[in-house]
């Protein structure tokens, strides 16, 4: 009988060596003359654990990890293509708490499947939510989006269905469907993981959407940071034009859909909806005064819907099993779940999609073991770049969009980003000033000057000399950032700044400090 | 267009062809131009320009504005280093400090013998397994000094083999 392997292609198992995994694989079995099959999967999200390789078994498929290519000939030898004891096994693969423990909803089939296979793709219940969006009409699909209680997992979490609903009420010839895939944010990665792991899970939302708003035509627009995620979109797009997935035609309904992938060149402001509508035009990527929404003149100025990865991915589920299956997890006014991803100076670092309302405690330590440096966890920086530094004395937080606006943070992405107690954080708030002044799209003097500004008095502040009157002119600057910028990049610099200045006082001062 | 026919022009003017049609072609050309040229050569914004109806003040304005795009040759590799907050939380600081040593030369530099050059990076999607770095499109996780050089050493020693 021919053994089945499952070894990651996602990139950060490839950047911790899966290439020369499946390599020596390969080779161990060409050299015993046995029969295999080798998928490239998706990753799981346990990091920590990968290249995490599986084998499929009548009980179900086994994991070991992590595993390197010298491990490969001691695997053999153990029996592992039959499930063999080894000191990497680490049993069923869904039975690792860490897995067990999540409601994967968008990730049901992340890591389980051949990306690229279409066959895999419908044999675990894909382009379900696709056959039924094409028996109702747009109305109904919109109306069903809004029912879910989704809202956008870019950042501003706007609920999605009231933003389709704009787009569908627009008259127009021409309609667009833009997918947000730039995924800028430090600390997060799971736009990627769907792209590289599940890539027709984006191509089926991306096509409801089409069909629910009156749009033919889509782009993917993808940060060129992910040379693999666009490779595999566009291998992806070609199985679904060449099988009838995309095209004039749907499945014969007289319906079509068409969807392009672009690349975009470094600027973290492109990921900003506006910023990203001049890019993909061809233009400098600066940010547009709103009004006009998007919504109404977007891409070449037509109505268009703009959405994250995460919420086109999230489209499908909602479709097959109804917006009332989604609705019913999460809490308050957060329905569903959030892909969020623990990165940073953590143990077990991952993606860990989880109901809206766990603690960031339970992310922080259920899941993510603590520090992986062993020291105390100091600060956590959760939404990205542009997102508030917490404290001990707010890990038990909900995860929750308003617990976090109440808290003066926000949820964004989703990205979790964990420090330990050796982390400066004055350093962290001059880089976030210095961040905002790298890829500020220069239009606010606010953010573009501003944002000099602050580098300057915290470099000031840790000469010594004048503390308090620096301090107070730090937080004047971040008052008029705030006040003065057209978008959050400018607008939101001073939420890391301004955290670290009020739960971290201690680290704002003449710098002697030498780290223990 | 003034510039007379060489392998660099040709090569971009199969650029602007090939893109001229899709909507929105100017990225999609400064990318095919870059991928095969390795930076957008000066002589590439008029005929860009002219070719797509835009000044040539816009086509360089656009060049610029992008980090991704260079307008001078860099090294025959390209080395960047993520520089975002999950790294930083990873000891990338220790690993960025080490690579400029190593290759005796800052971010937006190259190494003296052409091979290498160093560019910053703001996060790769690699933040659980941080430090991060990309060798040209090839990604690596969990660099250590020690990794850094042992990954660096093959691409200096042999300058000739491409
Ligand atoms: C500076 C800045 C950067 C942003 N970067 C991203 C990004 O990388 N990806 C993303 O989906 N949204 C990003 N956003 C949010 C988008 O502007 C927009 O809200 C989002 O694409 C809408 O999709 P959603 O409703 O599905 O979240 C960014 C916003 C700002 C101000
Ligand atoms: S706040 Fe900054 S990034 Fe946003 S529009 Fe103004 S200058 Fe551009
Ligand atoms: S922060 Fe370095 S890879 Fe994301």
């Amino acid at each position: 009988m021919t053994a089945t392997v499952f070894v990651p292609r996602d990139s950060t198992a490839l950047a911790l060596g899966a290439e020369a995994v499946a390599r020596a694989i390969a080779a161990e079995t060409e050299r015993r003359g046995l029969p295999l099959r080798i998928v490239r999967n998706g990753s799981r999200g346990l990091f920590w654990l990968e290249p995490l390789v599986e084998v499929a078994t009548p009980g179900g498929r086994l994991a070991y990890g992590p595993v390197s290519a010298a491990d490969i000939p001691g695997l053999f030898d153990a029996g592992f293509l039959s499930g063999g004891d080894h000191a990497l096994s680490l049993g069923p693969t869904e039975e690792i708490p860490y897995l067990k423990n999540q409601q994967r909803l968008t990730f049901a089939r992340v890591g389980r499947t051949d990306p690229l296979s279409l066959d895999d793709y419908l044999a675990h219940d894909g382009y379900r939510g696709l056959r039924r969006a094409l028996d109702w009409n747009g109305q109904r699909i919109v109306a069903e989006v809004t029912d879910s209680g989704l809202r956008g997992r870019g950042g501003a979490a706007f609920p999605t269905g009231i933003k389709w609903q704009t787009v569908l009420e627009a008259r127009s010839d021409r309609k667009y469907v833009v997918c947000n895939a730039d995924e800028g944010d430090s600390g997060t990665f799971s736009d990627r993981m769907i792209m590289e792991g599940d890539p027709f899970l984006l191509i089926e939302g991306m096509t409801i959407a089409g069909l629910a708003v009156g749009a033919t035509h889509g782009f993917i627009y993808v940060r060129s940071e992910y040379p693999q995620a666009y490779r595999v979109l566009v291998q992806a797009l070609d199985v679904a034009e060449a099988r009838g997935y995309l095209g004039n035609n749907l499945f014969g309904s007289g319906k079509g859909f068409h969807l392009a992938v672009r690349k975009a060149a470094g600027a973290y402001i492109c990921g900003e909806e506006t910023a990203l509508l001049e890019s993909l035009e061809g233009k400098r990527g600066i940010v547009r005064a709103k009004p006009p929404l998007p919504a109404t003149q977007g891409l070449f100025n037509q109505p268009t819907v703009v959405n994250n990865v995460i919420s086109l991915a999230s489209i499908p589920v909602i479709l097959d099993r109804g917006s009332s299956f989604y609705r019913d997890y999460g809490c308050g006014r957060s329905r569903g779940s959030l892909a969020f991803q623990l990165a940073g100076n953590i143990r077990y670092g991952g993606l860990v999609e989880k109901a809206f309302g766990a603690t960031l405690r339970e992310l922080l330590y259920d899941f993510g073991g603590g520090s992986a440096s062993g020291r105390p966890i100091r600060a956590v920086q959760v939404g990205g770049p542009l997102g508030a530094y917490l404290s001990e004395a707010e890990f038990d937080t909900p995860l929750d969009y308003e617990a976090f606006a109440a808290a003066g943070a926000m949820l964004g992405h989703g990205g979790i980003v964990a420090f330990d107690d050796t982390v400066d954080m004055s350093r962290q708030a001059r880089f976030a000033m210095e961040f905002c002044t790298i890829e500020s799209c220069g239009k606010c003097t606010p953010c573009r000057i501003g944002s000099i500004r602050g580098m300057e008095i915290i470099d000031r502040i840790g000469a010594g000399g004048d503390g308090p009157a620096q301090v107070a002119l730090l937080r004047d600057l971040c008052d008029v950032m705030q006040a003065g910028s057209l978008c959050a990049m400018g607008g939101l610099t001073p939420s890391p700044v301004l955290s670290a200045l009020d739960r971290f006082p201690e680290d704002f001062g003449p710098k002697q400090r030498v780290p223990s | 267009m003034t510039t007379p026919n060489s392998p660099a022009t040709d090569g971009i003017a199969a650029a602007i062809a090939a893109h001229r049609a899709t909507p929105g072609p100017l990225l999609p050309i400064l990318h095919t131009i870059q991928d095969a040229m390795g930076y957008v050569p000066p002589e590439a914004i008029p005929m860009i320009a002219q070719a797509l109806n835009l000044s040539r003040a816009e086509v360089h304005g656009v060049v610029t504005f992008y980090h991704h795009f260079r307008q001078h040759p860099g090294g025959r590799h390209t080395v960047r280093l993520c520089r975002a907050e999950a790294c930083q939380a990873r000891g990338s600081e220790t690993l960025i400090a080490h690579a400029r040593a190593e290759l005796g030369c800052d971010f937006h530099g190259t190494t003296a013998d052409g091979a290498i050059s160093l560019e910053p990076v703001f996060c790769l999607g690699h933040c659980a397994s941080g430090p991060a770095m990309m060798i040209d499109d090839e990604p690596h996780a969990a660099v250590t000094p020690a990794r850094f050089d042992s990954l660096i050493q093959p691409l200096r020693a042999n300058p000739t083999e491409e």
